[in-house]
Formats: structure tokens, sequence, C-alpha cells
């Protein structure tokens, strides 16, 4: 069972987050004592090879994001860290903010040095209010030994960072977004342009990364980045923290390299389907990803593979579904998850999840009409064309995959589905 | 600035750069389906009907949000487009309440000729409509959430030009609302009722209050003796609602509509324009001579008075006393007309009609009684005039130009420019300056305070004293002058301050569709009315004077005092947070 590996989570149960020096002790901050010796563009050229891949689940290089960002002119710019793991089955950014939040703030200090800016915020979803205390002691111990605030290791370099909650939407996770509610207004995107690398929170340049993400810029800062790259395939370098749920044995986050097969992942790694029930489906990257059916579990965990049959590695939630759940059931907790969380700003969202969620109830009870399935499918193309945001975009990825994978779930019969194509 | 060039369903295009798709478009006369759009107002790519086909992109792309670049391909027209607009707008109508012939936008809706456009009368959606219940408890405007369409025009007029901050957005997806914070209802808020919302709403979901059936009734009541006074912006704005050039100025033929329907005598506003410029005028000159809370600030804009009474309750001092040229008018029309005609003022119904939705509030507040009864009986819109009009079947571009009758039938041409923003201040100064000096202008006109810019000044110079001032129309534009009055910096003696953006003549119950370039238009026939009239001044209104002989005296004199000047009052709180509605 030593399919894990421990780069991003090397200090996991090391040491004991609630205190600096403990972290101390096990070498903390060595990562950020090194990156401000070095230049912006030599971290820049750091991270471009270890090609981190965003961990948010949008997979933008992170490289070429720093870089953007560095170029980007402004005296004032602004760092978030994105902790609004809103995902349903995600929670791999949960395990890094309370068993190793100083090395998100490592990771935070550096990309503030490597993009030249002067704050840096942590928007911490309101789930996880419970880690308040904890990543608010991280910052204030930070802050009292020299790491934060001015003129950092006398190095020239100031830095603070902010700690905020958000008020509980999903939606909060898209960066601008994210920004509207550090603003104090509700959770809705902004138009782009103005991007908000130019023009973000309060008008300042910004740049936004994950947590997992900020996390391994520390890790490749402190080790180099060759044992990072040791791991995973040519496509797909490095390690990923994944997040097991759903009808597994053993749940739970783990860090994983790139390459391992789904197979591995849900029966080495997670135990496989416990009261010998049989695999039927799954579902990467949270609500707003497509499904796959138990017949490609032998797919390998990586971007390429992944992408050919239309899934996405996105926040890194890995959901496991068997045989007891009916496919419509399923979809209508997706749907009934995304009716909760479209913001309402635009109709496609709004209107065709309301619409959509009545033909989907319809098929629960059983009372669906002829025309039903052909409806939601068209309202679905709508909404993944149309929608303002990324969540219109993808809130019915799960159904239109659930009907191509489970058409007879949908009272489809393979010839009718033949005759469609 | 640099030029792009595009092309649109294979026609080249070139626009300057920072053109949007929809704009570009329109050159090239293509009008891509919009509902959330304006074009006086800030993107909002909300309703996605405007969503495109542009080469070498994956989705569809929202045309009003887009900007153009070098070599862009747009196809407006492909059946994926065409199939997704339609769908988009399917899913709005499935969530609107198509109860149309109730309407009061029936046939001047953009949601109904969208539908039209693509052809739409049943979808297969199930259409039962989730909506906050209708908002009717104020004199001004109603709110039917069952027919908003969330496209946040209003919200855009509430908070970014009017700055007024009463309509946000509230809840999310279905539940997603547009509405006063708290899902209070209008009254119950800082509503200044300017009705600007109600001006671009694209469908019926905040319109005027309609008064016409109150007012068919007074007309067909025999013991009522029904009189109408007519504002004067309403004269260049009605002609719209009947295709009619925008800007058309159509005083007689007006005159004459009202008359077919059966109005027994009809007024003009114009001369209680006048009127005001003489005690208001007369006061801002007691002010500067005597001594008093300077700037002085007009008073004739009731959404303006809903505002400062509102939010600037601490400034009231600054407001002229002077009513309103509307209930100057219904004041005498309750007084000096029934004594003058040997009637009783109780029998004497009076109907304005006005640009304005705050016009029926201002006519209801308690203060704006004479001889125990209402000064303005009812008031109605432009768009509820146009709507009297076509409903008695009369031919309005065949009429005869007809007349106003006396003794409130003589506006001069400063009267007539209260009607823009600016005019106010013009024919303060047309009066101030020539009773003060004595002495002839020598010209009439104060270009520097007309004209759309947001704030205006001028400088006059009255003998030996200079006298500085300023004029701001829409309220956004009026808080800048207030905080400089907070902050003791007013350089000003004298403000104008008119609540809709252009004044009168952009007023919330003005024909729907004025936009920024009708509004120009009616601004040039205001002041064409001004130039061609004889009398530009208002104290040389021969009927002005005659009332002040026959009747009132002096400016500012008791019976002025009486009948023409007013208090304003601070509105104060108004939620009551233990009777907030039950949320979801």
């Amino acid at each position: 069972m030593s399919k894990t590996v421990a780069i991003i989570t090397e200090n996991f149960g090391q040491y004991d987050p609630g205190s600096i020096h403990s972290y101390l002790s096990i070498g903390g901050f060595s990562a950020v004592k090194k990156a401000l010796t070095m230049s912006s563009a030599e971290i820049i050229e750091m991270t471009k090879k270890a090609a981190v891949k965003g961990r948010g689940g949008a997979a933008y290089d992170t490289g070429r994001k720093w870089a953007q960002a560095a170029s980007v002119p402004g005296e004032d710019k602004v760092v978030i860290c994105n902790a609004d793991e809103g995902e349903p089955c995600t929670f791999k950014d949960r395990s890094i903010l309370s068993k190793d939040p100083f090395r998100l703030i490592e990771g935070m200090i550096i990309a503030g040095y490597t993009v030249g800016a002067k704050n840096g915020y942590i928007y911490l979803r309101e789930e996880y209010r419970h880690l308040r205390p904890l990543i608010r002691n991280a910052i204030d111990e930070s802050l009292s030994n020299g790491f934060l605030g001015d003129n950092i290791l006398n190095t020239g370099f100031s830095f603070q960072i902010h700690l905020y909650s958000g008020a509980g939407a999903y939606v909060c996770g898209e960066g601008s977004t994210l920004i509207e509610s550090i603003e104090g207004k509700s959770g809705r995107p902004r138009i782009k342009p103005p991007f908000i690398k130019e023009c973000g929170l309060f008008q300042l340049p910004t740049l936004v990364n994950n947590v997992e993400t900020l996390a391994i810029a520390a890790a490749f800062i402190q080790h180099g980045v060759e044992e990072y790259l040791s791991h995973g395939t040519s496509g797909s370098p490095g390690t990923k923290i994944i997040s097991l749920a759903g009808n597994i044995k053993n749940p739970g986050a783990y860090e994983i390299p790139f390459g391992l097969t789904l197979r591995e992942i849900i029966y080495d790694i997670g135990g496989g389907i416990p009261d010998g029930h049989e695999l039927k489906l799954f579902q990467l990257g949270g609500a707003s990803g497509k499904i796959g059916p138990a017949s490609i579990v032998d797919t390998p965990y990586t971007y390429e593979d992944l992408a050919k049959e239309g899934l996405v590695v996105g926040s890194g939630g890995i959901l496991v579904v068997d045989d007891r759940t009916r496919v419509i059931d399923f979809v209508k907790s997706i749907q009934d998850f995304f009716i909760h969380e479209s913001c309402g700003k635009c109709t496609p969202c709004r209107e065709g999840n309301r619409q959509i969620a009545k033909i989907i109830d319809r098929f629960v009870e059983g009372s669906q009409r002829p025309d039903d399935l052909q409806t939601a499918e068209r309202f679905a193309n709508i909404m993944s064309n149309c929608a303002f945001c990324g969540l219109g975009e993808t809130a019915q990825s799960t159904l239109l995959s659930a009907i191509k994978h489970f058409p007879q779930e949908f009272g489809l019969t393979e010839v009718a589905e033949n005759e469609k194509h | 600035m640099k030029n792009i060039k595009i092309k649109i369903d294979n026609i080249e295009v070139i626009v300057p750069e920072g053109t949007t798709i929809l704009e570009a478009a329109k050159k090239v006369n293509i009008n891509i389906p919009h509902l959330c759009y304006h074009p006086d107002q800030a993107i909002k790519a909300n309703c996605r009907l405007c969503v495109v086909d542009v080469s070498g992109s994956r989705k569809l792309t929202a045309a009003c949000s887009s900007f153009v670049y070098e070599g862009m391909e747009v196809h407006t027209n492909t059946k994926k487009v065409r199939d997704m607009q339609k769908g988009i707008l399917e899913l709005i109508l499935a969530n609107h309440d198509q109860d149309c012939l109730k309407c009061l936008r029936n046939g001047n809706c953009e949601l109904q000729a969208l539908c039209q456009r693509f052809n739409i009368s049943k979808t297969n959606l199930v259409d039962t409509v989730d909506a906050l219940p209708l908002d009717d408890t104020n004199p001004s405007l109603i709110r039917d959430s069952a027919k908003c369409v969330k496209c946040n025009r209003c919200v855009d007029a509430c908070q970014k030009v009017q700055e007024v901050h009463v309509l946000t957005h509230s809840h999310r997806s279905v539940h997603y609302n547009i509405t006063p914070a708290y899902e209070m209802p209008l009254e119950q808020t800082f509503c200044v009722f300017c009705g600007q919302c109600a001006a671009v709403c694209p469908v019926g979901a905040i319109v005027e209050k309609d008064d016409t059936a109150k007012v068919w009734d007074a007309i067909y009541d025999p013991k009522k003796h029904v009189i109408v006074q007519v504002a004067p912006a309403v004269r260049v704005a009605l002609g719209d609602a009947f295709n009619l050039p925008k800007g058309t100025i159509v005083t007689g033929k007006m005159v004459a509509a009202l008359r077919r329907l059966g109005f027994d005598k009809i007024f003009d506003t114009n001369f209680t324009a006048d009127l005001t410029i003489m005690e208001e005028g007369n006061e801002l000159i007691q002010r500067l001579t005597k001594g008093g809370t300077l700037p002085m600030i007009t008073s004739c804009s009731p959404g303006w008075i809903n505002f400062i009474e509102g939010r600037y309750d601490h400034l009231l001092a600054h407001l002229s006393s002077c009513k309103s040229p509307q209930q100057m008018f219904g004041a005498l029309s309750k007084s000096y007309y029934p004594e003058m005609a040997g009637m009783d003022p109780k029998n004497v119904y009076t109907v304005s009609i006005m640009p304005c939705t705050a016009k029926k509030y201002e006519a209801q507040r308690p203060e704006m009684m004479t001889n125990g009864v209402a000064e303005v009986d009812a008031v109605l819109t432009t768009r509820e005039l146009a709507r009297m009009i076509q409903s008695a079947g009369i031919d309005f571009v065949a009429l005869e130009e007809d007349q106003f009758d006396n003794p409130f039938g003589i506006g001069t041409g400063a009267g007539a420019i209260f009607g823009a923003t600016g005019g106010v201040m013009e024919a303060a100064l047309r009066t101030a300056y020539e009773v003060i000096t004595g002495k002839g202008l020598p010209s009439l006109n104060f270009t520097e305070v007309r004209g759309l810019s947001g704030i205006k000044e001028s400088i006059v110079l009255i003998d030996d004293m200079e006298l500085k001032v300023a004029v701001a129309h829409g309220l956004g534009n009026a808080k800048i002058l207030l905080k400089q009055i907070e902050k003791g910096e007013s350089p000003y003696a004298f403000i104008e301050i008119m609540a809709c953006p252009g004044g009168c003549i952009g007023g919330g119950g003005q024909p729907i569709k004025s936009t920024r370039d009708v509004k120009e238009k009616r601004i040039e026939a205001i002041y064409k009315i001004d130039e061609d009239l004889p009398l530009r001044k208002s104290h040389k209104n021969p009927d002005i004077l005659k009332l002040y002989d026959n009747y009132l005296g002096e400016p500012l004199g008791h019976k002025s005092h009486q009948l023409l000047h007013t208090h304003y009052h601070s509105r104060g709180m108004k939620y009551n947070f233990s009777e907030l509605p039950n949320h979801k």
C-alpha cells in the first residue's frame, strides 16, 4: 500500500500545526529563506520547470500565471489564497490547512515576493470556520517571528497576510466572485475584462492561487524541483492530493503520483467498495465534473488520459458510487446542489437549473414526459454554451455524462442511443 | 484611437478599439437580441440573449460584453446561435407572467417583441412563475416580480445613476430577486419615486401606478369641473408615443387631444413655472440681500425633495420654500380659480399631466391642501396621457392644433425651459438680474448651465455682485454638490437640482426609451420653444402680473406665503424591523 507519496504532505503529522516553534524545529521556513535569496525571475523559472497546473480545478499553468502577475505593472499588488474549497467531496485543501498551515504561509510569502505583492489574503470557506483559530495563529506567529510584516528577514521585502471568511457560497471559489466577496459584496462573478491579474481586489493587480498550488511551490522551492519531478508521467509530472470519498472503505485525502490508474486509487489506496458491492461509476473533480462508468476504471489518473475519456482532474475529488445507487438519484443530488449554489445572475444558469430540476424530479418519480430528456439535454447545452461563468457552464456535466454512459437508466434503449449519433 | 476591422456575418465593419460586438453589429444594421443591455448603462451581460458565435471560440460569446479585436469573425445568425437565443428566451418566458393583455407594457415590451421575432408562443417548459408578492402600496410605482426578468437595468438606474441604493438583488439561484433590502415595499424605503427604474425596465415589472381610470371617472362625472395642467416637458415627448420623430413639439395637438378627451379647461404649467420664478427669484434675492441660508436650492423636483428629506435632511434649510409649479397650479386651482369662476373648490377636479412619477407622490402629501381639499386630484404621466388618447381612438397626428385656455394659459420661454436641466436656473437668472439691477439683460441665454454634463456651473455678474451658481441633474450628481455643502465648501449662492438625468424631459414618466440621444433632441426642442416665444422672462408674463395685482399682492406676500410656499420635513427611517416579511 505504498502507492501514496509525501512531497506536498511531507510535514503532515511531523509537527504541531499550532506552534511555529514546532514548525521551525523540523526546518520550517527554509523555503522562504531560500526564496528570498533568489530573484523573482529565478523563482518563476523554477515554477515553470515544475510544470504545476493550478490545483483549484482550472489547471492553468502556475509558472505562466506567476510570470504574468510579476509583469503586470503596479506598486501595490495582492496575492489571494483561494481556500474556498467548495466542491462536494473535495477536502484536500482542508488537509493542508489543518495539518500544515505554515507551509501555506510560506507559499504565500514566496508568491508575494515573486510577483511583487504587499498583501496576501486567505479566503477561507465559511464551513472551515473551525480552522480559523489555527490559521489566525499561524499568521500571528509568523508575524511575531519576523516571517511576515515589514522587512522580512532583513531582505527589504514586506508582506502582510489577512484572513477572510466567505459566507458559504460555492460560486465564491471562482476568482472574481471571491474578490467581490472580500470586498463585502454579494458573491457574483465579475465581467472580464478587466482581468483580475490587472484589476482585481480593490482594483489592484491580483494573483489568485489555490491552497495546494501554494503548498507545492513551497515544497519545490525547499527541495528543488527534481524530487517533485521524479514522480508522475511526462504529460503530468509530479504529485497530487486527491480526496477519495463515497462508497469506499477508506475515504480520505491522499497524495499520489500522477499516473496511477483509477483502479489502483479506488481499490489499492481506498480499499475498494464496502459490503461486497460493485463499482458503478465515479465522479472526478467535484460536482461540476463528469461521471465515468466502471468500465473505464483502468484509465491512468493524468490530465491527458482523463481528457481522452472526457474527464478532468479538476479539484482532485474522486467520488465513488456503487451499484446500490440509481443514476437518476445521483444526478438529482448534484442538481439539488446547483439549484442551491447558482448565484442567479444569468438566465441560463438560474432558469436552466430551475427547469432541468423539474425534469429530473419527474424522472426520479418515474412520471417523465416523452420529450423531457430531449428538453433537458437541449437546455443543458444552452447552459454550457451561454452561462456567464464556469458554474453555469459545468453545472450539467453530470446530467450530460450520465445520459451518455447510462442511457438505459433514462429509458433510452441502446438502439435509440445509436440512432442519435 | 485605433480602428479595428472585423467581419460580422461576412460583412466587413471598421469600428474604434473598445467597441463591443453588439455595438459594432448595430453599425451594419444587425440588431443582436438583448434585454439587459441598455445604451446608457454599464455592461451587465446577465440575460445572455446576445450570444453569438465568434470563430475559434469553443463556446458562444456574449456580444454586449465582448470587445472587438482585429480579424474577429462573428456569426449572429447561425442555427446554433438562433437555437440558443431562442432557448434562453424560452427560459425567461417560462418564469414570466404572460398575462400580456393586462400589462401596461403590452405592445411596448422588449420581451414581447423578442418573442415575436423568434416566433415563440409556447414552450415545453413548465411555466409556473415563482415570484415575490406585488408591491403596489405607494402612489407612484408598481413593482410586479412575476414579470421581472432580472436584467438589473433598474438596479443600475437606482444605484449607479441615482445613487439612491434602494433596489438591489437578494438571495441566489431560483430565489434571486430584484427588490429593496429585506423585500420591503418601496413606500417603506428611501425610494424617491423618480421612476428611473420604470423608464429603463424592458418589461412591465416596474410601471407607473395607472390613474387613468380615476381621471375618466372624473370626466364622466357631471358634477365635476375637470381642469388639466400640462408640464413643460410633456409637449416635447408625447409625440414619441405616436411615432413622431423624437423631439417633435406637439403642444397644439396635445391641447386639442385633451379637449377631445373631455377636460373642461386646459391650462399650462408653464404659467405656474413663471409664478415659481417670481417667488423663488425673490426668495433668492431676499436671502442674498437680507441674509438667509445659502446656497439656496430649488424645490421643483419632487424626486429631489424625497431624496433630501430622506437622506440629507440636515440640509433642508437650503431648500427654497416654494412649492413646485404643479402644486402652485393646484393651489390656485382650488382658490383663485374657483373664486373667479364662482365655484365651490370641492367641485373643481384638478388633473396634472407630468413627465414624472414622483409628482403622483407629491400630490398626495398632506401639506398639499388648499381650502380643505387636495390641490391636485390626479397626476398622469406622459405615458398615461398617451394611453388615454389611444384609448379614446383619437388620431393624434392628424389633429389640428389648439390653444391653452385662460387665465393660466400663457407661459413664457422662462417657464418652458423648466423642462430641461438648467432651465430653472436660467429662468431665475433672467428675472433676478433684471429685478435687482433694473436693467435689461444683454443676452437671455445662459448657455453654460445648459446640456447634459452632470454638473454645470456659471458665474453671473449682477451689478457688483458675483453670483456663483450650479446645476445638477440625476441624484448621483446632486450628491456631489450636497457633500460640498456638508463640508462647508460650497462656493455657490444658488443651486438647481433635478432628480432625473436631463431634467424633466428625462423624467420617469416619459415615453419608454428615453435614451441619452432622445434626451438631447427633447432639450433642443425645449430651447426652440423658448426662442420662438415672444415673452421669455417670467416677470414680463402679463397674466402673472395680473394675478399679483388682482389676487396675490406681491411675491413672498401673505397670500403667496399661504398658497405657494410650504415646509419640507425629514422622512425619517421607515423600516420597522419587527415587521420584516418572512424569509425563505
